[in-house]
């Protein structure tokens, strides 16, 4: 296809800008620099991106199962909503914006009761933006009671790879623990790891195999005695809304994201939105400004002495939280618990039409994911999950996550989520039982997938190697 | 696999040619660079940073993965092959050519396996 | 209640029946009863389309949208052409992942990969990723690819936005670097201030939050001259008629590209860019979009230089982020690919004039600038009682500047008609 580059003839533009309408003035110092940008009518701009739309595949176009991804659909009336020039037109640091003040109100009211948290903020932008500030919170926590040698945190090796990440760049040494046989934390590691030197555990439950940790209470009890605090990825929410809250977990924070759970779309990669909530000894410690309600007035709250400071410009992504709040009150105390069960009975559903073909990396029931294993389909056919995952593009539907979690071989992660049907589950599976047959029988033609696709697989090594990342002007 | 009866190994898969009393050439073995598959990227130790020995001090980059490389003596970066910067299919090219630093200080060669030491190190890690 | 599960409770039977559960409280066998919520949430009961849209439209009906607005101090309002909306509405860009699967995903990896082509033509660099958050974001990331372990003081001038001088200290507090405030004289970073320092970094704003044009060039010399990297925070408009970044002599080129086809929207989402010189490419965090082929031959897109990221490198990862704000780089791209480059030449240009013209007229009025420099869009006047002249504005349906240091910060951009400014000008009038 085309770049936007090729496509530029010069001297053509669209008309947008009437002439001035005060005297032209120049700055002294200009730009010599050429500036080649794009020069276009309407006509080649739209097919453009109606070319590039048509090379893109989204949740609207069919089955999207990837694991820890949550990828639900993403209600219209969300966007609609969103868009009303009285949201989208209010500039943030405008006076008169109590509908803004209202809404940031009932969504830190309805998310932390979600939660089992005490207050939140939304100004993260991205869940791993609200992993670091989580963590923030944690160290200004261990800084102002006088430890500031509690500078290890905990993370299993199960875990999303933000979370060592964010404790790297939050100064933290990342001390991984290893799971039990059973995918779970092994408590007698964790609890051999604990010490004076713990500021807090990093965990995702249900964790990244999609298993609702059983001890989680003893987890909790345990990092707490040795004086840390336990942060709780939200990435994994949606199978628990509404049936248990991480508060009530023994969580001292958490970080939700609003394009998963709480069905904001994903744009490609973003804008996301990942608010922070927080047991109330941590409260203080937030970023920026509160809301709060004096009687039927809204009203920021001065920013405490003691907060970590901002971490992002203004009040975060605003628009994505008016989405979810949308959602949220779509589904209100009955949707939610609704949507979790249904999560669950659809990845258990389209896992008892898979664990008999292939292996799933940890029988019994599962939350809103689980884990194949194609380590044996490798050894006997040659094909490897990602030759099924490629494949399976050839389905019209999305692959699920591959190679993650770390610890698994051959891994392909599923996370169907609630708002598929039957009837999609049932064709999905086909589809996968296809695939495992094709395996055994024409190796070749699996490891060449995808087929269908506009382009074949990627040079990948060749990318790296010699990266060549904008487009060559005189090439 | 070939594994040259010249250079002296370390169990992490890095082989050492001594050039001097107190200097040697490090890169990664035929055996390294055939499991880490092909490399993108080899991120260089700073010139005259401390060596230490079995301790991670650089690493190479694959698509998909990240290895350390351990010095497999003590010692002090006193070369880097830059060389590598812009072609690091050189290492799975040529694996012995492709050498990543050069120390000095280096105050012994303890603990090195040869060639036959290392081929048998490889041969058990394969089962 | 809505929920969006397409399933019927018949479905739902046979699906519980073959996955071998009885019910669904057998789902969740593994959460322990002391942690499964005993009643329900206290949350309002579940709504309709319809009332739950009533009930968001009182919401936004009870902000205020003003017809005339002379505001920006890091939120600008620009006209958008209607193209830019239609693209970034189309659902496979709205509801589609992050591109890890690159042979069906070409159409956004392409659209990236366009992005960070003019990000680098704005900016006059070599290599730009494929967004962070927002501009604060993107300075307080850029700060971090400078880390040096022989000295890691950062040094900022008080005359960036305040916001992006807050995100950039959080994230200094949390992995130990110092942070510096360069002082002002005149509105203006005080150059002589950084003569004999030495650190890892130097950050400025071009043009700054006072709308004041810095002498970016010299600042510059000054801060390589001291062996540190110099990070420019520039606004994309004046971008397109200042000298570049690269001109100005930046290692980093970082901004907010919210003015780019974005609406203010209370705050976001906006556009974090960064762009860097082909030394500092390995230190950029985020996703970045190469070129390469596929096993045909066929030009393909792919993420690449992943090893870099969180996903790979774990804790040794130089930055966290995931998540950017793609469909935002995308609004920008199609922005800009809309207004071409005599379209974004005459939109600063008009911003430029405008802003001459207002305060020029505002001058007249008995409210004399406050800096002397020259200036972009944006630039500060005296006023004793900013508060009353913003209420007073309020009232006729016109958002006026932002309160700073007892005075106010105007903005006018190619938005401002001359009788919008007319009618502003009389209204304050002494």
């Amino acid at each position: 296809m085309k770049t936007v580059f090729e496509r530029s003839v010069p001297g053509r533009h669209c008309t947008i800008l009437p002439a001035c309408d005060v005297p032209e003035r120049k700055p002294e110092e200009t730009r010599t620099a050429p500036l080649r940008l794009p020069e276009l009518s309407e006509t080649d701009l739209s097919r453009h991106y109606t070319e590039l739309a048509g090379q893109t595949f989204g949740v609207n176009d069919g089955f999207y199962p990837l694991g820890s991804c949550t990828m639900k659909y993403n209600p219209k009336i969300n966007e609609e909503i969103a868009g009303l020039e009285g949201f989208a037109k209010i500039h943030p640091t405008q006076e008169n914006a109590q509908g803004c003040l209202k809404a940031i109100y009932l969504a830190e009211k309805y998310f932390t009761e979600i939660t089992g948290m005490d207050a939140m903020t939304f100004e993260p932008a991205a869940g791993a933006h609200g992993e670091l500030t989580g963590l923030m919170l944690i160290k200004r926590y261990h800084e102002l009671t006088g430890h500031p040698e509690r500078n290890e945190i905990i993370v299993p090796d199960t875990a999303h790879g933000t979370n060592p990440a964010s404790s790297s760049m939050c100064g933290f040494k990342v001390i991984n623990i290893a799971s039990a046989e059973d995918g779970c934390v092994d408590l007698e590691k964790l609890e051999a790891v604990c010490g004076e030197h713990t500021a807090g555990l990093m965990l995702t439950n249900p964790n990244t195999l999609g298993i609702f940790d059983k001890n989680i209470l003893d987890i909790t009890r345990i990092v707490h005695k040795a004086g840390g605090l336990c942060y709780y990825d939200g990435a994994n929410l949606n199978p628990v809304m509404g049936i248990a809250r991480p508060g009530d977990m023994g969580f001292d924070c958490i970080h939700l994201n609003l394009h998963k759970s709480f069905s904001t779309p994903h744009g490609g990669g973003g804008p996301g939105s990942g608010p922070v909530g927080c047991k109330a000894l941590l409260a203080d410690y937030l970023p920026g400004r509160r809301v709060v309600k004096d009687g039927d007035v809204y009203r920021y709250t001065e920013e405490k002495p003691e907060s970590i400071g901002k971490v992002r410009s203004f009040h975060g992504n605003f628009l994505v939280m008016i989405k979810a709040l949308t959602y949220v009150l779509t589904l209100g105390k009955e949707g939610i618990p609704e949507v979790a069960k249904n999560a669950v009975l659809n990845a258990n559903y389209i896992k008892s039409l898979l664990e008999d073909t292939y292996d799933v990396f940890r029988k019994g029931t599962c939350m809103h994911e689980f884990v194949l294993t194609l380590e044996r389909l490798k050894k006997e056919t040659g094909v490897s999950a990602l030759d099924v995952a490629k494949a399976l593009q050839d389905y019209d539907m999305h692959p699920p996550t591959m190679y993650f979690p770390i610890n698994v071989h051959e891994a392909l992660m599923i996370e169907p989520t609630e708002t598929e049907s039957k009837e999609t589950l049932d064709k999905a599976a086909a589809a996968y039982l296809e695939i495992y047959r094709k395996a055994y029988e024409d190796p070749e033609y699996l490891h060449n997938a995808p087929h269908r696709s506009p382009i074949g697989r990627p040079d990948e090594v060749g990318a790296a190697r010699h990266p060549k990342v904008k487009y060559d002007f005189e090439g | 696999m070939k594994t040259p009866l010249e250079l002296k190994y370390s169990k992490s898969h890095e082989w050492v040619k001594i050039t001097g009393e107190h200097e040697c050439e490090v890169g990664i073995t035929d055996y390294a660079q055939d499991s880490l598959g092909d490399l993108v990227f080899v991120n260089l130790p700073e010139i005259d940073a401390d060596a230490v020995k079995d301790e991670a001090i650089c690493d190479v980059e694959s698509v998909k993965a990240v290895s350390d490389i351990f010095s497999p003596v003590s010692g002090k970066v006193a070369e880097v092959n830059e060389e590598l910067l812009d072609a690091p299919e050189k290492i799975n090219e040529d694996p012995y050519g492709a050498w990543l630093f050069r120390l000095t200080d280096v105050e012994d060669f303890e603990g090195l396996l040869s060639a036959e030491e290392y081929e048998k190190v490889v041969e058990e890690e394969a089962h | 209640m809505g929920s969006y599960i397409p399933s019927t409770e018949q479905q739902r039977k046979e699906m519980l029946e073959k996955a071998g559960f009885s019910s669904f409280d057998e789902l969740y066998a593994d959460v322990p009863a002391e942690v499964k919520l005993a009643k329900e949430l206290h949350l309002p009961s579940g709504k309709s389309e319809l009332e739950v849209s009533r009930f968001m439209r009182a919401l936004a009906e009870d902000n205020k949208v003003y017809r005339s607005v002379f505001r920006g101090a890091g939120a600008y309002s620009h006209y958008i052409p209607a193209i830019v909306k239609s693209v970034v509405s189309k659902e496979e860009f709205v509801t589609a992942y992050t591109p890890y699967q690159a042979e069906i995903s070409q159409g956004v990896l392409q659209s990236i990969f366009e992005y960070q082509t003019m990000i680098c033509e704005l900016t006059g660099m070599d290599v730009s990723n494929a967004s962070v958050y927002d501009g604060a974001v993107a300075a307080a990331e850029a700060t971090v690819m400078c880390r040096n372990p022989k000295n890691n003081t950062i040094y900022i001038s008080k005359a960036v936005h305040p916001d992006t001088m807050k995100v950039v200290k959080t994230y200094a507090w949390a992995n130990g670097r110092e942070v510096v405030e360069i002082p002002l004289k005149d509105g203006k970073t005080d150059a002589r201030f950084l003569e004999g320092k030495s650190g890892a970094c130097v950050l400025i704003a071009q043009p700054n939050y006072y709308g004041l044009i810095e002498d970016a060039k010299e600042i510059g010399e000054i801060t390589h001259n001291a062996n540190m990297k110099y990070i420019l925070a520039v606004e994309p408009f004046a971008a397109c008629v200042l000298p570049s970044a690269r001109e100005y002599g930046a290692d980093i080129a970082v901004g907010e590209g919210q003015p780019l086809g974005m609406p203010v929207s209370y705050g976001g989402p906006y556009l974090g860019f960064m762009a860097a010189t082909d030394k500092m490419m390995r230190q950029l965090p985020g996703r970045i979009v190469g070129e390469t082929t596929d096993h045909d031959g066929r030009k393909a897109y792919v993420l690449t230089l992943q090893a870099r990221e969180q996903h790979i490198r774990r804790e040794k990862a130089s930055s966290n982020i995931c998540s950017n704000e793609a469909l935002c780089a995308m609004t920008a791209s199609v922005y800009l690919s809309a207004m071409g480059p005599k379209g974004m030449k005459e939109a600063a240009s008009q911003c430029y004039a405008k802003a001459h013209y207002l305060a020029d007229e505002l001058e007249k009025a008995g409210y004399p600038r406050k800096y002397a420099g020259d200036f972009f869009m944006e630039f500060v006047t005296e006023c004793e009682d900013p508060k009353a002249l913003l209420e007073k504005l309020d009232r006729k349906g016109i958002l006026g500047g932002e309160i700073v240091d007892k005075g106010i910060l105007w903005c006018a951009t190619e938005l401002n008609t001359k009788e919008e400014m007319d009618e502003l000008v009389r209204e304050v009038q002494k």
